[in-house]
Parts: C-alpha cells; sequence; structure tokens
C-alpha cells in the first residue's frame, strides 16, 4: 500500500502528511509539475498555500500537471484525500460538491476540536464507530463549507456528510457544521481539520487522526479491485 | 554632485561626511554617499553601541556560530546545530502593522535560511501602548494579522512570544521577532564571499523601490507623534517593504536545496540596505572585493536609478557567491522553484565594492571603508536625576481585596491569556511541536534524536525600566526559569536591545546598565550571546520607550516526553513553592495597576541562588519528580497559582502557614505583607506540583514548602498563620485541621477565573 | 472583472466593513460587501467570460461583471 502525497511550492504539511500515512504504509512525495503518480494506491492533496492562493484558495493548484493526473485517478475510482487546502483544491476540481468560503471570524484560527464521524461507513472512516468524537486540530482562513440547499439534502441523504464539528466547535460558520465531506461515488473525501496532525501522542494532543490513514489502508484492495 | 547638506539630510554628520571624503580621496558621488550613508547609519554600524556590545559574552562550548554572522548557532547534539536570532521590525511597523510585522517575520527566516537552517519555529516580542489606546489596538491587530499571514503562509510555527502593554510604547511600537532553525552542523554556511573569479548570483524578487532609504531614513530617525502633524506617518508610507510570504516559501526551499546540493560558497540574504549591505558585507568578511553590474538586477519598476537598485529593501531576495561552473545548475533549480536567478557580478581581489550600470562605472568604494571604518561613538552615560516616565493611570484601589484583584491582575491586558493572538497561529506545523502556548512556561520542539529543545522570549520593560541592571538580570533569569520548568538547560542568548536614543545621556546609562546587567546574567547561566540586534532611537513626541531588551533563549532538554508543564494535572496532588522567592512590590504588575510611579532601583536579586533553584526545577521535571512547575513572574504567587489551575483546568485549596511567611516575607516590617506574599514579583520563585513521594525526594535537595493540594473547581488561598490580626486570626484554633473557619485570603471558582483571563479576547472581536 | 460573493452568502468581510464605518462617523452605511477586481488585456474578448467561469471566479458563490474599458483600434 503506498500514499502518493502531492507537493506544491507553497505546501506546508506536506512532510506532516507523509510522516502520518508512513506510520500505516509506504509514502511518497509526487511533485506538482509532474504528471506521473508513481503508482501510488491512494493520493494525498496536503495542507498549505499551494500557489500561493492568491486568487481563492486550490483555484489554481486545480489545473496543476499532478492535479491533472490526480483527477483521472478519482475518476476511475482511486482514493483521495483532500487535507485544509486540499480539501480548497478538491472542490476547485469538482471532485467534492460545495466550496470553502472565508472563516466567519474572518481570521486564520488554530484550534484542537471535537469532530463527530456522522458516516462511520466509507473508505476513510471504516476505523471509526459511528458518532465517535474525534480529537483533530484545525488551522485555516478559509474553512467556511457551503453547498446550495438542494445539494447539501442530497449530500445528507447519500451519506455524503461524513464529519461534523461537535456542538460548539464550528468557529469557522460552515453550513450544517460540515467539517468533512466525500463525493457520491465515496473514493474522495476532503475535511478541514488536520488528521495528519493528530497521529503521535508526543506532538499532536490525540492519535485519532491514525484512524482516517488506517481506514484508507484497510480500503485500499477493496477499492482498487 | 551631492554636497555636505545632502549628507547631512542622509543622516551623516560633518565630521562622517569630512571622513567619507578623505576615504574616498574627494567628494562622493551620490550613490557613493547613499551607500556610505546606509552603512554608516546606526542600523548597520551599530556606532553607538558596539563598544558595550563587545563586553557580552559570546564564546562556550555550545557555541557554533558567534556574533556577526546571519544569526548565531548552537550545538544541540546529534549532530545538528539551532541557529537562531531576534531581530526587531519597530519603525516600519509603526507605520504600517501588517507589512511592518509581515516582513520582520520574513526577514527573520532569512537570516536562518541563509545560514543554512531550516526554520522551525518562531517566536514574536510585541509592545504597544496601553490597551485602552485605539491606535495601539489597531497596531496590535494589524501586527498580530501580518505575523499570521506571513509566518502561517511559510510552514514555520509560530510558538510562542510576549505581548506587553505600556504607554511608553503608545507612538513607538515593539515588534520584535525571533525565529530558530536545525542544520546538519558541517551544513552551516557563512556569508564571507571567497574567491575572486567566482560569479555572485541573486535570486528571489524582482527588485523594486520598497523601502527606499528605510535604514537610515525609518530605522535611525526618531519617529514623529502621530496625531501632532497630520499625515506625518502617511508620507512614510510608500518607502514601507511589502512581502510575499509564497515568494519567501519558494526561496527557502530554493535556498535549502542549492545548499543540500553543496552548490554555494557562501550565502547572504538582502535586509536592511538591500544589495549595499549584503555585498559589502560579504566582501568585507571575505576580505575580496566585489564587482556588480545593477543593469543586470531584474527590476519590477523600470528606470530605476543605480543607487535605487544598490539601496532598494524589496523582501525575498538573496545573494549567494557560486563558482563559474555551477552557475548553470543553480540557476536551473532557482527556476525549478520558480524563483528568479541572475548573475549580477563576482568576487575580486581588489578589496573594493565597484558599481557599474552596464559599461559605465556608477561607485567605486574601498569595502573597509564602507564595512569597518564607520567611527565609533563613545556613550556619555547620566543617571537620571528625576523620573523619565509618567505614572500609569490607576486602576485599582490600595484597598481593594485579594479576590478582586487577583481577578483584577488576571484580566489586566498584561496577563490575561493569549490564547486570542496564538489562536492565529499555526503552532503544529513540521509536527515538532512537544508543547504548544500556554502549555508549558517554553515552548518544546522535539528533535530527532529523542531530545528537545526549549525556548522562550522575554522581556519586562517596566522593571529595566525601575533598574536597567537588576531589570535586564531579571529578564535574562525569567527565560532560564522557564527553560527550567520545561526541563531544559540554557544552550545559547539572543537578544535585541530596544532602546532611545543614546546620544542623551540618560539613556545611554540605561543601555551601558542593562548590557552589563544581560553580560553578567549571561555568564552566570553559561548561556553566551550568539547574536542579536540593537534597535536605538525609540522615541515618541512623549519621550523615549521603556528601555527592552527583549532576551531569547534556547535550551536543550534529554528526552521530550518528559517535557514539563504549567497545568496542575491530577487532583490530590501535592502542591509546594520551590526556590529563593522574595517578592516584593516594586515596579510589579500590582502597583501598575494601582497607578504608582515607578521606584529608582529594584531589590538585588542573588543570582547563584536562582540559578541554584532552577537546576533543582529542570533536574525534577528530567526525572518526572514533578505532575507541573511554573515560574512566578508577573502577577506574583497568586496568578502563578490561577495559570496553574487554568492551564490544567482544575481548582487548588492552597494554605500559607507560618513556614511560608518565615521563608518568603521580604520585608518582616512591610506594610502589607498579604499583598507582598499574593503578589509580589522576584525571579526565583516555582510553584510545582507533585506526589508526595516526588516533594519528599525534592525535599532531600532543596527547600520545599507544601502549600496545598490540587482538586476541586475554585482557587482557596489561606492565610494559616498564627499570629497575624488579620485574616488568618482565627487560624492557629484550627491549624491541623483542614477545615478551617477562617475565611481565606480568596476563593474564586475557576470559571470566573477563567472569564477575567479571556478578557484579551475583546480587542479582537 | 468585478467579482463579488453571490447574494446571500455571509460575507464576513463586508460586515466588518460595515460596522467600521460608522465607527469613524459614516452613517447610513448598508449592503457592504466585499469583492476584488481583476484587470487584464485580452486580445479576443470572447475569452473573458470562459476565463471567468473556469478560473477567476467560482460560480458556486460568486458573482462577476465584465467591464471593457476600451479595445487597442481605440487606444
Amino acid at each position: 500500500m503506498k500514499f502518493g502525497v502531492l507537493q506544491f511550492p507553497g505546501s506546508c504539511d506536506e512532510l506532516d502528511a507523509l510522516r502520518a500515512a508512513s506510520l500505516v504504509g509506504e509514502a511518497e512525495l509526487l511533485w506538482h509539475g509532474e504528471r506521473d503518480l508513481r503508482g501510488a494506491d491512494a493520493i494525498i492533496v496536503p495542507g498549505g498555500f499551494s500557489y500561493g492562493d492568491y486568487l481563492r484558495a486550490g483555484a489554481i493548484a486545480r489545473f496543476s500537471p499532478a492535479m491533472e493526473s490526480v483527477i483521472d485517478f478519482a475518476r476511475e475510482g482511486g482514493l483521495v484525500l483532500g487535507i485544509c487546502n486540499g480539501f480548497q483544491v478538491l472542490c476547485e476540481a469538482r471532485l467534492l460538491p460545495g466550496a470553502l468560503l472565508v472563516n466567519a471570524n474572518r481570521r486564520f484560527t488554530f484550534r484542537q476540536l471535537r469532530l463527530e464521524v456522522v458516516n462511520a461507513d466509507t473508505h476513510f472512516t471504516r476505523a471509526c464507530s459511528p458518532h465517535q468524537l474525534l480529537s483533530i486540530p484545525a488551522k485555516h482562513s478559509w474553512g467556511r463549507y457551503y453547498a446550495a440547499e438542494r445539494t447539501l439534502q442530497e449530500m445528507s441523504e447519500r451519506g455524503q456528510v461524513v464529519l461534523r464539528y461537535a456542538p460548539g466547535e464550528n468557529f469557522n460558520g460552515s453550513l450544517e457544521d460540515i467539517a468533512g465531506v466525500c463525493n457520491e461515488a465515496g473514493n474522495v473525501f476532503g475535511l478541514m481539520p488536520h488528521p495528519e496532525h493528530a497521529v503521535r501522542e508526543l506532538t499532536g494532543a490525540s492519535t485519532d487522526g491514525l484512524l482516517i490513514f488506517e481506514s484508507m489502508r484497510a480500503a485500499v484492495g477493496s477499492v482498487v479491485a | 554632485m551631492p554636497e555636505l547638506a545632502d549628507a547631512l539630510a542622509l543622516g551623516l554628520t560633518r565630521e562622517e561626511y569630512e571622513l567619507v571624503c578623505e576615504k574616498q580621496g574627494g567628494a562622493p558621488n551620490a550613490l557613493e554617499l547613499a551607500m556610505y550613508s546606509l552603512l554608516w547609519s546606526e542600523h548597520c554600524a551599530y556606532k553607538h553601541s558596539k563598544k558595550l556590545l563587545r563586553t557580552l559574552p559570546t564564546s562556550g562550548p555550545h557555541v557554533v556560530v558567534g556574533p556577526g554572522e546571519n544569526a548565531g548557532a548552537v550545538d544541540v547534539g546529534g549532530g545538528l546545530a539551532c541557529a537562531f536570532k531576534v531581530e526587531s521590525h519597530n519603525h516600519p511597523s509603526a507605520v504600517e502593522p501588517f507589512q511592518g510585522a509581515a516582513t520582520g517575520v520574513g526577514g527573520i527566516l532569512r537570516d536562518i535560511f541563509a545560514l543554512g537552517a531550516r526554520p522551525i519555529a518562531v517566536l514574536d516580542s510585541l509592545r504597544f501602548g496601553e490597551a485602552a489606546s485605539a491606535r495601539a489596538r489597531y497596531l496590535l491587530d494589524g501586527a498580530v494579522s501580518g505575523i499570521s499571514h506571513y509566518g502561517n503562509s511559510v510552514g514555520v510555527p509560530t510558538v510562542g512570544g510576549e505581548l506587553y502593554f505600556e504607554a511608553p510604547y503608545e507612538s513607538n511600537c515593539l515588534i520584535n521577532a525571533m525565529a530558530l532553525g536545525l542544520a546538519p552542523r558541517e551544513q552551516l554556511m557563512r556569508s564571507a564571499a571567497a574567491g575572486p573569479g567566482n560569479v555572485l548570483v541573486l535570486f528571489g524578487a524582482a527588485t523594486g523601490r520598497d523601502g527606499i532609504g528605510g535604514a537610515s531614513v525609518l530605522a535611525s530617525a526618531e519617529l514623529g507623534a502621530p496625531d501632532s502633524e497630520e499625515g506625518a506617518t502617511d508620507d512614510k508610507r510608500p518607502s514601507v517593504q511589502v512581502g510575499d510570504p509564497f515568494e519567501e516559501k519558494k526561496l527557502m526551499e530554493c535556498s535549502l536545496e542549492l545548499l543540500q546540493r553543496g552548490l554555494l560558497i557562501s550565502l547572504q540574504d538582502l535586509g536592511a540596505a538591500g544589495l549595499t549591505s549584503s555585498a559589502s558585507e560579504m566582501a568585507s568578511k571575505g576580505g575580496v572585493g566585489i564587482d556588480l553590474d545593477v543593469s543586470r538586477v531584474p527590476l519590477r519598476e523600470p528606470d530605476m536609478e543605480p543607487f535605487e537598485v544598490m539601496v532598494s529593501e524589496s523582501q525575498e531576495r538573496m545573494l549567494c557567491v557560486v563558482e563559474p561552473a555551477s552557475v548553470d545548475e543553480v540557476l536551473a533549480l532557482c527556476e525549478r522553484w520558480e524563483v528568479g536567478g541572475s548573475v549580477i557580478g563576482e568576487v575580486t581581489d581588489s578589496q573594493r565594492i565597484r558599481v557599474r550600470d552596464g559599461d559605465e562605472l556608477v561607485g567605486d568604494m574601498p569595502v573597509a571603508a564602507l564595512v569597518d571604518e564607520c567611527p565609533l561613538y563613545d556613550l556619555q552615560p547620566q543617571r537620571p536625576t528625576e523620573p523619565l516616565y509618567a505614572d500609569p493611570p490607576k486602576a485599582l484601589e490600595r484597598s481593594a481585596g485579594a479576590r478582586e484583584t487577583l481577578l483584577e491582575l488576571l484580566r489586566s491586558a498584561n496577563l490575561a491569556s493569549r490564547r486570542a493572538l496564538f489562536e492565529q497561529y499555526d503552532a503544529i506545523v513540521q509536527s515538532r511541536t512537544v508543547r504548544r502556548p500556554e502549555q508549558a512556561d517554553a515552548a518544546v520542539l522535539e528533535l530527532p534524536d529523542g531530545g528537545a529543545l526549549a525556548v522562550s522570549i522575554d522581556c519586562n520593560g517596566r522593571r529595566v525600566a525601575a533598574d536597567p541592571y537588576t531589570g535586564t538580570v531579571a529578564a535574562v533569569l525569567e527565560c532560564a526559569s522557564n527553560l527550567a520548568c520545561a526541563g531544559a538547560e540554557p544552550l545559547g542568548t539572543t537578544n535585541n536591545l530596544n532602546f532611545g536614543n543614546p546620544e542623551k545621556g540618560v539613556i545611554a546609562w540605561q543601555l551601558s546598565e542593562s548590557v552589563r546587567g544581560l553580560g553578567d546574567a549571561c555568564r552566570a547561566l553559561e548561556a553566551p550571546i550568539v547574536g542579536g540586534n540593537v534597535s536605538l532611537y525609540n522615541e515618541g513626541a512623549a519621550g523615549p520607550i521603556y528601555p527592552t531588551p527583549v532576551i531569547g533563549m534556547v535550551g536543550r532538554l534529554p528526552d521530550a516526553r518528559r517535557a514539563g508543564r504549567l497545568g496542575f494535572a491530577r487532583a490530590r496532588a501535592q502542591i509546594a513553592l520551590v526556590g529563593s522567592f522574595s517578592p516584593s512590590l516594586a515596579a510589579s504588575e500590582l502597583c501598575k495597576l494601582r497607578g504608582e510611579r515607578l521606584p529608582a532601583g529594584l531589590p538585588a536579586i542573588d543570582i547563584p541562588a536562582v540559578r541554584a533553584a532552577q537546576l533543582v526545577v529542570r533536574d525534577a521535571v528530567r526525572e518526572g519528580l514533578l505532575e507541573s512547575a511554573h515560574d512566578i513572574a508577573e502577577g506574583g504567587l497568586a496568578v502563578a497559582l490561577a495559570e496553574c489551575c487554568l492551564a490544567g483546568a482544575v481548582g487548588a485549596q492552597v494554605e500559607l502557614g507560618d513556614d511560608v511567611w518565615e521563608a518568603i516575607a521580604a520585608a518582616p516590617t512591610s506594610s502589607e505583607p498579604v499583598a507582598e506574599i499574593l503578589f509580589g514579583e522576584a525571579p526565583g520563585g516555582f510553584v510545582v506540583s507533585a506526589s508526595e513521594h516526588g516533594l519528599r525526594e525534592l525535599a532531600a535537595r532543596t527547600r520545599v514548602l507544601g502549600i496545598g493540594t490540587v482538586g476541586g473547581e475554585r482557587l482557596v488561598i489561606r492565610d494559616l498563620r498564627a499570629d497575624t490580626g488579620g485574616a488568618g486570626a482565627p487560624a492557629a484554633a484550627a491549624r491541623g485541621g483542614s477545615g478551617s473557619a477562617a475565611p481565606p485570603l480568596l476563593e474564586i471558582p475557576l470559571t470566573d477565573l477563567a472569564d477575567a483571563h479571556a478578557a484579551l479576547a475583546e480587542l479582537f472581536a | 472583472m468585478l467579482i463579488r460573493p453571490k447574494e446571500g452568502i455571509l460575507d464576513p468581510q463586508g460586515e466588518a466593513v460595515e460596522r467600521a464605518l460608522p465607527a469613524l462617523g459614516f452613517d447610513g452605511v448598508a449592503n457592504v460587501h466585499v469583492g476584488r477586481m481583476v484587470e487584464l488585456e485580452v486580445e479576443d474578448e470572447h475569452q473573458i467570460e470562459p476565463m471567468c467561469e473556469k478560473l477567476l471566479a467560482n460560480p458556486l458563490v460568486e458573482d462577476y461583471e465584465i467591464q471593457l474599458i476600451g479595445s487597442a483600434e481605440t487606444a
């Protein structure tokens, strides 16, 4: 099982994601300018500021050669995880529904949060139990999840709302407290909080983030087949 | 051709101008004069501070790189060195706080990676006028946003810092930023140019008219009062530099990869005075000359004059020396990181800086004259005979009770929780952060060998104003105490001396006394100064700032898993006071709230005794004997206890018996012994919590005063003296029984403590 | 191109400005929205709309408006 972690010139959390993924499998960095995904079984689009995020977070990164390959990979059913800026990129690429807007508090905010697992029956959350509370940090300026009302309803019916902020934790003003969503096919998942920063006791306030990576490892066989 | 008047306008004195003419063998042309005026400014030449700085201890067993390079560095074990430095960006921030603070962070990061080290942490040290001032709040908001914007975007965690609000900073805020980086020892890079025939490559952002004259106009002139002349500060806006963190991120990755591939002879960032300063410094350190051609510098704006290119302070640029054979590879790597790279000159053996514009020679100066031969001045210290600073506004009556006083202190802008700030910073990127802000007295960062770095930045300018020598000693000791609570021993120190105009006798006195204290304390701690910065002329219409020698200290602990915490961790743990601690209200936060004048002098500090207490606490933390450790600082014992409760989300029952009063009361004749013991300040005291076994072990090594138990949902402090006429009077009967009938000195639910402590959030609403 | 948040979408930047203006003595201010402006020169003006749709705006959450300031013949 090999994770490929994209690296843009403005990525910040790519090495953190690489280290976290290495705890459950092999992991390798993939340069944004190259199309070759080097046989990765799952892709992580990491946090940071990809190309500086000047126009809109993720708007330019979405057109990079590596992302073009990731879009094809996802359309063929490959597992793709987008964290923070990676979530923004996946929304810009229309691999995930909705968009991320500037936080309601208008500030970059870093907090350790409690997240509720709304759907524990996805390739990304199967190691969690339903309604389990995960302690995972978030840190971003553009994390307010938005989708049209009708889309939200459909997502909810199809189990695409995977994670919600626990009561009182939604500092960014996301609609319906949504913290993480997957696509209809269930192979692409994006979330604003950072599971890769909750994988070791020493540097994380919890190890709950590991559940996401372990779920992906377990899912890889079934998805690829 | 410029004349004396132009030289004076650029900040040189008549004598300095005449000396320049002598060095040049005639009057300098405009470009030459501009370069001299910048390199001979206080900012670059340290002409009023260099003689003092030479008295500081700069060597020791851990020092790898001492002062004089882009940053200092210490050996942290495992073949690694930690590069670190603090720098100020005060005057640019007073003009435009967002960009000023952002580019301050950018500049200090470049100092670190110029040395070949990957930046791993930023700390910031901020000072503004009183929090009630709209201007102070505007500057605070802008500066915090700027640090957040820049630091978060480059992927370097902001792990700590300090913040003070004092009236003397109203028209001259202080924005100091410290950064740390890690590198394999042998990869550390020097900035000395070498090898005539080698090539100078400028890489990074294009050059524009940013900060033209910044170093001399902005950094070395007193700021006018913001309100006195309408538009006075607006006029300075065009010369403020604008930062681009995305460019910095690429520049950093590109620089580190160039170094890793061994492609560079030397590397230097472009900071104050831009190309002028970096090229001259590189030539001077290498004992060589440099020829460069301004027509080969990529420009953001067309039609820039040669002198503008030479003094521009456009951000995110680096200058390196490479062998001719490596140039293609260097430029290819720049291209991969989308960073512009251009060959702009070469190293010569002429020992002169020669500036060309295409074929035309537009400037020619001896390197030594530019860099090393600026006259140095002796200070004329004069001890002040009358108070330099106005009394603070009164916020609390002297008659206020202990409960009200503690809540008011926790609510006060200098003591309230910094959560509202640090939540705006990414403290965890790079996955090294073992202790996040407010979890321990120092930030703790994991090292690859299982050990950790602890780092702290501190200075209480009010105490330095009251007594520049003792206040500076206290600031150094405070940093070391913070490290001790994390379990770390100091390895090295950096400092940023923020002072007023040194040409005035009283400021000269503050500066020389402070540097004397800095040297004494660093020698005692064996924590030599490996680098730093000086920012003088920090004065506004209302007078000088408080003398503010900001101290940054880096230490190491052997086992990251044992890093100390400040919060009480377990109900029923025993609380104890450790250390030689003689609290006094002199220059304390309580005195400030009461509107009292600064005293002329502070009680003397027994440095060896404080050092001994630090060693005991440090070792106990390392051995896992303690469940929490917190040093007693501003606000005294009561505030320290409240902080331990809040960080651990648990209450405490504290009882101050005869042994405590006898041991720590500084002045038995004090008119307010209760206020003194609860809220008095002095270095060297620690609040720790541990099991009974842990405290017994500790008591075998030092004096341990048991003062209570962790638990419950309120902080209760009782006076258990046998013979007081006040609150403790009935306590004699109750001694030995925990259900004392005496009313406690204070009893406050955790929720009330938390509400008061959260007061700063209002500033960011 | 003028790009602004779609009507009905929370615009915290606009709200912050709307709160700040009265504090500076500018009364009677309402419906503040903060967007951004993209200026460019283009040979074929028919490309502008696809540019907006594909990159410059996010049609999910933003409206855009195109203003032609002149053409090469008149410039």
